[in-house]
């Protein structure tokens, strides 16, 4: 079934259609963050996204595409809808998914990252995704495992790549095109790796982007030494301001950050209250912003607190959309990441 | 220390002497007899060389005293796996350092006779340049009681530290500097003030942002730079300030200065060549770059890297003379504490084997002559270290033969598989720098040679 030079999405059940992709031109080895990302790669992996899709819509949810793969997930941080996705995604595509987490691993005996990042190359497994609470934690793996792909599954306050490209995917089939897009991006900015990843691909893109939140949950060289940003930094792009009532005006996408509860006893706010009556995206709020406008959410929410539930639920609301395209892109990165990789046995080495 | 080589006498042949103590840029010869400087200056006939002499021909070599470090860490005793003396100043030797001053947050730290009297024999065992201690300002460095600091300097301290850690408590900070007023030698702060860094790992700005690393913001350094100026206004106590990174630093101290504050400072290599761009695997080649070579450990540094708008501060203040001297911070660990995640990483660079070849940079970009760079080296930290340590800081006939030859225009790439120090940790591994020793001497005795290896 796989050959080297295409792959095809055939189903195992007999009869069913089968979906070709194209072969990446350009052999892809990790996937860290989207600021490594062109507009045109971006552009491809949302259309084998919308193949993925497709096989995600089959009554048997099954395609033989990476069988024979080992995909391991580490899990240095809790999550529900990333790791769980990241092995529908696996699962689906028949590549064997192995879950790891800190606790009841080696990790509780103190090994360190890199080793346990050395013992699952020495196994040979293919596709290692991490998700770590310190920014850069997958670039250690990528560059000490030659012989393992990397993905980030959220590192630190750093990257969510993959969150941003399903955000992307999700914002392109709404939308149709992101050029010119207003994108509105309200929270905490400061520690949010969803907004960083969001912002190379959205700049890549072509859409506009808006920050607004508290300016103690701003980084401050967005508010005011703006004139040090390099100018090929996305982060020099964008628009910054608090007034969410201003900057939601005309909006195509709002989208609300999660508030960690922690902010709050950190002095970064006064109050939940005084947040809530300032940046809560509301329905009143999302008046202003142009018919049709989009609600997304990372998850996971606090209903209440940085998005109303009426909203939360409501009919602008595309929260769960995303979840659902949260595994399809998934499969497309996982997909990209085995295709260039070739034969490992057949590698020489 | 470590008597390697026989006291011949050595004549070195043509090089510029650059004595900036003495006022000297000029080409001629140097010879060294019995372990003192003979001559340095004029060009000598071969009569006035002794027979047996070993001479070396330096044209186009720059022979310089010996420079000085105020701020190393050699890591013994306790850290032996990080670095000893026996290899820390051993990556001295090969940088063109004739005399180390070594901070005491070692295990256990310097801050009682019998400790500094171990360093001691340490260094006359396995040393093979000067190794002076510092000793510490609080007992255990921990920032609540004054060590005995009277003992201490007995005992052969040149100044004291808590460096590692700031002195924390603005009151302990204050009765250091009155209690040392009849000690004669200075407290040297490490200004950090931690409300402000909040687990900060590199500098504040858009390259933290961008890697989403924890920033620390010049303020930290600027705060307790300006309460110890104020406390060392009031209590007349000699004060010097540990590796200055921020420009506001630089300003506050030459406002000081212009109050008649007694205050020193030093800044390092590192603040004076690397950006915090370098975190992202920058190396002076690219510009923005992305994917696995960002988040480099070995940029981990306290204080951290910071903007270039920093760095042209520190360089005008080091022209000017606000900065008085360059002090490396040399801070080496093994690799296991640098291969995890930059949060998880030690702060420190390896700087001593790259120190010359990084600060000529300066030189050849004419932002500093090359004899300011030699003054800031040598004379501007005998000044900090007091009288006693002026006869290591020139060449004059009678003083003890401490010097370096080195080539200012020898371009090579760092190689940190050939360091002497046991700290590989450099973010300038594989790039290439253009000033390179050639020849160190500590009495007389030729301690490192290289042999275009």
């Amino acid at each position: 079934m796989m050959t080297s030079d295409a792959m095809e999405l055939g189903n195992d059940a007999p009869g069913a259609p089968e979906v070709s992709l194209a072969t990446p031109s350009s052999a892809r080895r990790n996937v860290l963050d989207l600021d490594d990302f062109s507009a045109e790669e971006i552009a491809s992996v949302l259309d084998d996204t919308s193949a993925m899709v497709e096989v995600l819509r089959r009554d048997i949810k099954k395609v033989p595409t990476l069988r024979g793969r080992v995909v391991v997930t580490m899990f240095y941080e809790s999550s529900t809808r990333t790791r769980i996705s990241f092995e529908e995604a696996g699962k689906v595509l028949s590549a064997d998914v192995i879950n790891m987490s800190s606790s009841g691993s080696s990790v509780d005996k103190g090994e360190s990252l890199l080793n346990t990042g050395l013992t699952l190359q020495a196994m040979g497994v293919d596709v290692v995704v991490i998700r770590h609470p310190h920014s850069g934690a997958p670039y250690l793996l990528a560059r000490e495992l030659p012989q393992v792909s990397v993905v980030n599954a959220g590192d630190g306050l750093h990257a969510h790549p993959t969150q941003a490209l399903l955000d992307l995917y999700t914002m392109r089939e709404k939308l149709g095109n992101l050029q010119g897009a207003r994108v509105v991006i309200v929270g905490d900015v400061l520690h949010s790796r969803v907004a960083r990843s969001d912002l190379w691909g959205l700049t890549r893109m072509g859409a506009n982007v808006v920050l607004s939140g508290p300016t103690t949950l701003m980084p401050l060289d967005l508010l005011g030494g703006r004139n040090e940003l390099d100018e090929e930094h996305p982060f020099a792009q964008v628009e910054v301001d608090t007034d969410l009532d201003r900057a939601i005006e005309g909006a195509d996408v709002v989208m609300a950050l999660r508030l960690q509860s922690e902010r709050q006893q950190g002095g970064f706010l006064p109050s939940l209250r005084e947040y809530i009556r300032r940046w809560q995206v509301t329905e009143d709020r999302l008046a202003r912003a142009r018919t049709g406008a989009l609600v997304m959410h990372p998850g996971p929410m606090n209903e209440g607190v940085e998005i109303s539930t009426a909203l939360a639920h409501g009919g602008s609301s595309v929260i769960e959309e995303q979840v659902t395209n949260g595994v399809a892109v998934r499969m497309a990165l996982l997909y990209r990441l085995c295709a260039g990789r070739g034969n490992r046995m057949g590698d020489g080495k | 220390m470590v008597n390697r080589n026989y006291n011949r006498p050595v004549l070195i042949k043509g090089a510029r002497i650059v004595d900036p103590g003495r006022g000297i840029d000029a080409v001629g010869d140097v010879l060294t007899q019995e372990g003192r400087i003979a001559s340095a200056g004029p060009v000598l006939a071969p009569s006035d060389v002794p027979d047996g002499t070993h001479s070396i021909p330096a044209n186009g070599l720059v022979a310089a005293p010996g420079f000085i470090d105020l701020h190393c860490h050699l890591r013994e005793p306790g850290y032996e796996y990080k670095e000893t003396i026996a290899t820390g100043t051993a990556a001295a030797a090969r940088g063109g350092f004739t005399t180390l001053c070594c901070m005491p947050n070692t295990d256990p730290a310097i801050d009682n006779e019998a400790v500094v009297e171990l360093v001691r024999r340490r260094s006359d065992a396995d040393a093979v340049v000067r190794v002076f201690p510092i000793g510490a300002v609080t007992k255990g460095r921990k920032g609540k009681e004054l060590a005995e600091m009277e003992e201490l300097a007995s005992a052969g301290v040149v100044a004291y530290s808590d460096d590692g850690d700031p002195v924390y408590d603005p009151n302990i900070m204050r009765l250091s500097l009155t209690y040392t007023l009849d000690l004669g030698m200075p407290v040297i702060n490490h200004c950090q003030e931690n409300g402000l860094c909040c687990g900060g790992v590199m500098a504040e700005g858009w390259i933290a942002t961008r890697l989403g690393l924890p920033g620390i913001p010049a303020s930290a350094e600027e705060a307790m730079v300006s309460r110890d100026l104020s406390l060392a206004e009031m209590t007349g106590g000699w004060l010097h300030l540990a590796h200055l990174s921020t420009a506001g630093s630089v300003d506050l101290v030459r406002q000081a200065r212009q109050r008649g504050v007694s205050v020193t400072c030093e800044v390092c290599p590192q603040h004076l060549y690397l950006t915090d761009e370098w975190a992202l695997g920058y190396q002076g080649d690219l510009r923005c770059t992305a994917g696995p070579r960002n988040y480099d450990t070995s940029t981990k540094v306290y204080p951290p890297l910071r903007s270039r708008k920093d760095v042209e501060a520190l360089i005008e203040g080091l022209a000017e003379g606000v900065i008085d001297c360059i002090a490396t911070d040399h801070a080496p660990h093994e690799v296991a504490s640098k291969q995890v995640t930059y949060q998880d990483a030690s702060f420190g660079i390896s700087v001593l084997e790259t120190a010359l070849g990084s600060l000529m940079s300066l030189v050849h970009d004419g932002r500093i002559s090359l004899s300011t760079l030699v003054d800031r080296l040598t004379v501007g930290p005998s000044r900090v270290l007091g009288p006693s340590f002026e006869k290591y800081a020139t060449l004059e006939t009678g003083t003890p033969a401490d010097l370096v030859l080195f080539d200012p225009n020898a371009e090579w790439t760092v190689d940190t598989r050939r360091f002497a120090s046991k700290g590989r940790n450099t973010p300038l591994e594989g790039v290439e720098l253009k000033g390179r020793v050639v020849t160190t001497m500590v009495d007389g005795r030729l301690v490192y040679q290289d042999y275009g290896d």
